[in-house]
């Protein structure tokens, strides 16, 4: 058991690092949305992904309806359900419902990795381990951010605010460049998004709509025309 | 949004993060088999992400010459598998540079 645990700290520091680097800039973000330094800490702690997190504070910035709220957030992180499942396959069958709902919790990008990379039935004990490390360092970097986007000057916090979608671009390329109907649907989705945003008037159909409508639209069109082979469908850890 | 209103979508949204992660994990015991859906679910995070992207740089960047300099950038170097850190990192400094040069030219 300590052995697991000191194990899932080591393997978790690295993953904590970058995540704090990562959350700092989406702090700036939180910032921008007028979340206190509590309130970053506390939704980093309970939501831990990085797509999601952008998509609440954008969410609360367009001042969406908590109803619009809860469809983004489970479209954003709809990749979960696969990564869930994938686990489901691997921790020890008699796991009961408190230890399964604690291996839920602990599932972003990164874990999930870790998770897969585990020989062997999954041990929770390495997995939460990693888990509270990173969800702490990912916490703490939302809250600094929001604390030091206060003291930055305007250009800085500008600048800084582009760090978000850096990530993006970095998770979504390198699988385009693999794959051309991920490469073609990147493609569409900009433009799409791009015609979208520019046509239709924020107050026809808020931000947060046009994200799920177009990210339904778009995937159902490339499921159908393309559908995945099979040795493919745990591909999706890519962030 | 109220400081209470916000409080509110945090719970909303780690509440349904919850549910989407534990939700396979205590009731399904299979693999999906039903090819259209595994294939959607495979598409799903590269649709939404490219969406959030595109235009949202552009506005978020201050001025549309920066966010444009900053997607070019940032895909490029995404593109030849820089990493997250060193995407993210470029971006910014591409931004400031670009809006540095904009404003003594």
């Amino acid at each position: 058991m300590r052995r697991l645990i000191l194990r899932g700290l080591r393997d978790g520091l690295p993953i904590g690092v970058g995540y704090f680097a990562v959350a700092f800039s989406l702090g700036i973000v939180a910032r921008q949305t007028g979340l206190t330094p509590i309130q970053g800490f506390v939704a980093s702690m309970l939501n831990h992904a990085s797509a999601g997190e952008y998509a609440l504070y954008y969410q609360i910035s367009a001042r969406a309806a908590f109803w619009e709220i809860a469809l983004v957030i489970m479209i954003t992180n709809m990749r979960y359900l696969l990564m869930s499942t994938a686990l489901s396959q691997r921790i020890p069958t008699e796991t009961g419902l408190a230890g399964r709902i604690a291996t839920g919790f602990c599932i972003t990008d990164e874990i999930f990795a870790l998770g897969i990379g585990y020989a062997g039935k999954l041990s929770l004990a390495y997995l939460g381990s990693a888990f509270i490390l990173a969800d702490l360092m990912w916490s703490a970097g939302t809250m600094a951010g929001i604390i030091a986007g206060n003291i930055l000057p305007a250009n800085v916090v500008s600048a800084l605010s582009v760090a978000v979608f850096g990530m993006f671009l970095a998770i979504i390329m390198p699988p385009a460049r693999e794959n051309k109907v991920i490469a073609g649907l990147v493609a569409a989705a900009f433009a799409c998004s791009f015609a979208l945003n520019r046509l239709v008037s924020p107050e026809t159909m808020s931000d947060g709509m046009k994200v799920i409508v177009l990210t339904v639209a778009l995937s159902a069109a490339a499921a159908a025309l393309f559908p995945v082979p099979d040795e493919k469908e745990g591909g999706t850890a890519h962030e | 949004m109220s400081n209470g209103q916000i409080w509110i979508a945090i719970l909303v949204a780690a509440g349904v993060s919850l549910l989407v992660r534990v939700l396979p994990l205590t009731l399904i015991r299979k693999k999906i088999t039903n090819r259209f859906l595994r294939s959607f679910l495979y598409y799903v995070p590269y649709a939404t992400l490219a969406v959030m992207t595109f235009p949202a740089i552009i506005d978020a960047a201050g001025n549309p010459v920066a966010g444009i300099a900053a997607l070019a950038v940032g895909g490029v170097l995404a593109w030849l598998r820089a990493g997250l850190f060193p995407v993210a990192l470029a971006s910014c400094v591409t931004v400031f540079l670009t809006e540095w040069l904009t404003r003594i030219g």
